[in-house]
């Protein structure tokens, strides 16, 4: 690592997250300057031009991409129009231990003057909100599910290789043409698309204005820099800002410069949900890289300190702030801009160039949580480059995760996209598919699926929030066979999973009205095309996603009845409600005949496999298919962020021992210590689930750093990543670490500042979790077989 | 000789990955003729099954007694004791044990329901390179009419197979089942006949003389040595002499593997006394037995695995 990226990698990682309050002056003042005078799209865009063409700059000495999405790193915007956060949330954010985002008691008062009166009561949070019925926001309340779009805007959507080919001014120019072909005659919606149009061409404008903005800072700082590398520098970043995002990159360092500015105008205009992605970098940037070494002008070290100065820009962005539910469901400062490295290419070759190499190597020395870093390994990625990416990944902080390129493209496949379409596609966030630059794939929310059994058992009474919520289908007793108690939580999981669709219809027709982004429209295909924004339809594909969480909790819990209740007999079911209740402290022995005799997921049983089968099935049938509001259709991903630990928060002790308030599992990993034939067992039972149909999987292994030691350890770890892919395996992630150094980190947090563990889809400053968190990471099964 | 064959299984592992190439899944068969004194494995030693019980999780509810229909347990201090001379590992009272103190190593499994359990994990052996190991106790115990049913059930299922073993069995059944075995990891405890006698409760003459029939019967063999101070091969001495038994045997590597106490509380839950102690063999140790072997021509010497 050079001494420049050294120090940049510095601040970066020691600067103390702040609240930036630029972006809500900005955006405030153009709602009050233009909002009923323009149309919504327009005065979006004005919004944009209007902060980029006057918020503050930063150039940090050294960096050679520029562009900070606050006024400095760390710094994180409010989105008012959106979250009007109170001046409460705002202090609570300040003095909070975990995940804080400092700011001043005159910023507080500012916000309290400026911000609250004007948006308090028209924030999209407040809309959405006021217009939920009863029985929604009874069940988001027991934590049945969770709503994405409460506090941030729809995304979840990723870069093409658009941005690379042509520039924004190419891009107003498309957008001309299309006003000037709209048929106002045979088109209804003609006016409609000019607005949209129009307001497409004032982003571009707003783009451009950032860049020729940074451009004359940059001359200007050159003029009086006195250090003559610097000031080279300085004229290097002010010529690369004259060309990029005005016009269409030349080199492989304008390229870098283009997504970047690229990135912070999605992440400006909106607070997307996992910031926005470069997606497929190796390939898009690849043939930069190779015109710059043909002519001499780049090399490999300068291409590595390039991205490395990437890296360091997306590392310097937390996630915006959040607050309540939102922040359990999602308790990180990553932002999950997740890049792909592998695959294949859109010819369906081996996708894998010098670039790649590059990627891993600077993941590899930067060990930064962001960006997410993955790798998409194919049936003909070769394994040089799979054993390279688990070297790293046996480095023990989760980065690189691993995906499996033909899954994601049956996936996509399976979803209705060409198959052009999916080979440029991959995963974004944690593990969501999409086809990169054509899709919106927008996830609505996590579902509590361990929670639909808690509900049954108790005949729709719920514990946690003390009322009768769900469907009453019947008591204890009058469940007399397992196929009936099956089919009463069939039932219960198809009427909450009606309530959330309900609510998301109406959420996703409120950002389509009134949060569009005129911005991402423009670089999603086929926006321009159809005068549509991306959050009314405009894409090429539009997939809204539901995400099932704690297959490995319910899995495990239906066993233990079946096995306990209707098979042995062993206690009733009345028995065994009344000891969940008392979280099993009266039924010992029941406790201990649930742990010791129960086949449990994770093992390669079929008893307990086949149930899992059942309920995912059900799962996947009952969601899938189903319209939204923008043309397209439902889908589920299997992943949790951190909200198994809220879902476990909101639940009474589980059939299967897990005990009250207790995270349920996560992903679709087998529940902690659930497992015990280690991690080929493991595999083989998450195989068994269709991945295929789904939008994406997770799954997280931990082992200790024994077995991955040596070339044979990491060939092993190899064939397991193989071994799953082959079984249509989605994604698999690691954690190489013994229990002794998680537990010494909990103890001693200074000591171990650099300690990253991955979490779900996601790495994270073991500090930065909460305890609960940290608690279920030590406790995930330990894989030291061998 | 028919796939309905049993013999006691008292551990099937999988992802096994130091008892040979690539992931694995290891067979340990019980019984053995061998009693080594450090023994890792010692719930194998018997080809019966075995009660384990770890008095140290103990929490004295008696249930375990109540139980026990030979009246092999009573309680004392607190603790449940157990009479093993009593105890007829009939497993009645694992499962009412509120400590999970209590386990029962060994059952009898067929050939159809090994083979089942091995095939699962076939596409990470194709993978890695990997298989299964047959291992033990002393697999090589086994009779021919149980082994050869399951050997050929593999190379059916075109699944390779390592032999773990001491080498302490007669020629004619190494004979029998060399067609159907990659490779032997095969033990040498000790080559002064005098001390193995000592260590293990039995004589090397023919575990040395199976070692060069093998070899020159063309099987590939894979040599494994404990070093366990201060018992055995834990001199350099001891280096040459193993040096000069390899002298003329074909081997493809020798893996020192350096002593660890894990067997200790496994003997301690099979209500063994000993009063034997051993250690594990220091890194510079290890590392200078490596290079005496070496030095003195024994090719392809690693530690640990």
């Amino acid at each position: 690592m050079t001494d420049r990226v050294k120090r940049l990698r510095e601040i970066s990682t020691t600067a103390v997250p702040s609240i930036s309050m630029e972006r809500a002056k900005y955006f405030t003042e153009a709602y009050k300057m233009w909002e009923g005078s323009v149309s919504v799209p327009e005065m979006r865009a004005l919004a944009l031009r209007h902060f980029m063409e006057n918020r503050s700059l930063y150039i940090e000495r050294g960096e050679l991409i520029v562009g900070e999405k606050g006024d400095r790193p760390q710094a994180a915007p409010t989105f008012p129009e959106l979250c009007c956060h109170t001046v409460e949330d705002l202090q609570i954010m300040n003095d909070r231990e975990i995940i804080f985002f400092k700011n001043t008691e005159e910023q507080r008062e500012w916000h309290a003057k400026e911000i609250i009166p004007y948006w308090e009561n028209r924030s999209i949070r407040h809309r959405i909100l006021s217009v939920m019925t009863d029985e929604w926001r009874d069940a988001y309340a027991a934590g049945i599910f969770t709503e994405f779009m409460e506090q941030r805007g729809p995304g979840h959507t990723v870069c093409s290789d658009k941005i690379y080919n042509k520039g924004f001014a190419d891009y107003k120019k498309d957008i001309a043409d299309a006003i000037a072909a709209l048929d106002y005659q045979h088109d209804p919606e003609a006016y409609r698309r000019r607005e949209q149009l129009t307001a497409m061409s004032i982003a571009c404008d707003a783009i451009i204005t950032l860049g020729h903005r940074y451009e004359a800072l940059a001359r200007e700082l050159a003029k009086s820099e006195t250090d003559e590398a610097w000031k080279s520098d300085l004229l290097t970043i002010a010529d690369n800002c004259a060309v990029v995002p005005e016009h269409a990159p030349q080199t492989f360092h304008q390229a870098l410069q283009m997504y970047w500015f690229v990135h912070l105008c999605v992440t400006s205009e909106l607070n997307p949900w996992d910031a926005y992605s470069p997606g497929r970098l190796d390939q898009h940037v690849y043939p930069f890289y190779r015109h710059d070494v043909e002519r001499g002008v780049l090399d490999d070290d300068r291409a590595l300190e390039l991205l490395e100065c990437l890296w360091v820009k997306f590392n310097n962005q937390p996630a915006p702030p959040k607050v309540g539910v939102t922040l359990k469901e999602s308790g990180t400062y990553t932002d999950f801009a997740n890049i792909n490295t592998g695959g294949i290419t859109p010819d369906g070759e081996d996708g894998v160039n010098p670039v790649s190499y590059l990627i891993l190597d600077c993941m590899d020395e930067m060990k930064l949580l962001q960006p997410s870093s993955n790798v998409q390994i194919s049936r003909k990625t070769p394994n040089k480059f799979l054993m390279r990416a688990c070297e790293i990944a046996s480095k023990g902080w989760g980065q690189p995760a691993f995906y499996n390129t033909e899954a994601i493209i049956s996936e996509l496949m399976a979803a209705g996209k060409s198959l052009a379409d999916a080979r440029k596609g991959g995963t974004s966030g944690c593990v969501e598919t999409g086809a990169f630059g054509n899709e919106a794939y927008i996830l609505t929310g996590y579902f509590n699926i361990p929670k639909i059994l808690e509900l049954t058992l108790y005949n729709g009474y719920d514990h946690y929030t003390g009322k009768t919520i769900g469907l009453q289908l019947g008591s204890p007793e009058d469940f007399d066979s397992y196929e009936k108690l099956y089919d009463a939580f069939c039932r219960q999981m198809e009427h909450f999973i009606d309530i959330k669709l309900t609510g998301s219809a109406v959420i996703e027709r409120i950002y389509a009205d009134y949060m569009p982004v005129p911005f991402l429209s423009i670089i999603t295909n086929d926006c321009i095309a159809t005068g549509k924004d991306y959050n009314a339809g405009g894409a090429r594909y539009n997939t809204s996603y539901l995400q099932g969480v704690g297959i490995g909790t319910i899995t495990d819990s239906l066993s233990s009845i079946k096995r306990h209740v209707y098979d042995n007999h062993d206690f009733t079911l009345r028995e065994l409600v009344d000891a969940m209740e008392t979280n099993f402290e009266n039924a010992p022995d029941m406790f201990h005949t649930i742990r010791s005799a129960t086949p449990f997921y994770g093992n390669d049983d079929d008893y307990a496999d086949d149930i899992m089968k059942d309920v995912f099935n059900f799962y996947q049938k009952t969601v899938t298919g189903r319209p939204n509001v923008r043309g397209g259709q439902y889908r589920v991903n299997m992943l949790p962020t951190t909200c198994h630990v809220y879902f476990g928060e909101v639940m009474l002790a589980s059939p299967n021992g897990r005990l009250a308030a207790k995270p349920v599992s996560e992903g679709i990993s087998p529940d902690k210590g659930a497992d015990t034939h280690g991690p080929t067992a493991v595999i083989r039972s998450c195989a068994k689930m269709d991945h295929l149909r789904t939008g994406g999987t997770l799954l997280n292994q931990k082992f200790t750093p024994a077995v991955l030691a040596g070339k044979d350890g990491l060939s092993n770890l190899a064939a397991l990543i193989r071994s799953y892919f082959a079984m249509d395996g989605h994604h698999i992630q690691f954690n190489v670490v013994d229990r002794q150094t998680l537990l010494d980190a909990q103890a001693h947090p200074d000591e171990y500042r650099d300690l990253i563990v991955r979490v779900a889809g996601y790495s994270d400053h073991f500090r930065n979790l909460s305890r609960a968190l940290q608690d279920e990471i030590i406790e995930r099964t330990e894989q030291n077989f061998g | 000789m028919a796939a309905n064959a049993t013999a006691n299984v008292f551990n099937i592992q999988r992802f096994s990955v130091h008892d040979g190439d690539g992931i694995r899944t290891t067979v340990f068969f019980s019984g053995c003729p061998l009693s080594c004194l450090w023994c890792h494995n010692p719930e194998g030693e018997s080809a019966t099954p075995s009660l384990l019980y770890n008095a140290e999780k103990c929490v004295g509810c008696g249930r375990c007694a109540d139980v026990c229909p030979n009246g092999a347990i009573s309680l004392s201090g607190g603790r449940a004791a157990e009479d093993f001379a009593r105890c007829a590992a009939c497993g009645e009272c694992v499962p009412v044990c509120q400590a999970d103190a209590r386990a029962i190593a060994g059952k009898p499994m067929t050939v159809d329901e090994i083979v089942k359990v091995c095939v699962a994990d076939r596409m990470f052996y194709e993978q890695s390179g990997g298989g299964v190991t047959l291992s033990g106790g002393e697999v090589m115990a086994k009779s021919l009419d149980f082994l050869l049913p399951l050997l050929r059930e593999l190379q059916y299922e075109d699944i390779g197979v390592n032999i773990d073993t001491s080498g302490y069995a007669p020629y004619e059944k190494f004979s029998a089942v060399l067609p159907y075995t990659d490779a032997f990891l095969y033990d040498i405890k000790s080559v002064d006949g005098e001390l193995h006698r000592r260590l293990t409760g039995v004589d090397n003459a023919r575990i040395l003389s199976n070692l060069r029939a093998l070899s020159d019967d063309g099987a590939r063999i894979i040599i494994r040595v404990p070093v366990i101070e201060p018992a055995a091969n834990c001199t350099e001495d001891a280096m040459d002499a193993l040096a000069r038994v390899l002298d003329g045997v074909r081997y493809e590597r020798v893996h020192l593997l350096p002593y660890h106490n894990t067997g200790v509380y496994k003997r301690k839950s099979l209500g063994w006394l000993s009063s034997d102690t051993f250690e594990t063999p220091s890194g510079e140790l290890m590392e200078a037995l490596r290079a005496r072997l070496s030095a003195r021509g024994v090719r392809d010497v690693r530690i640990g695995g």
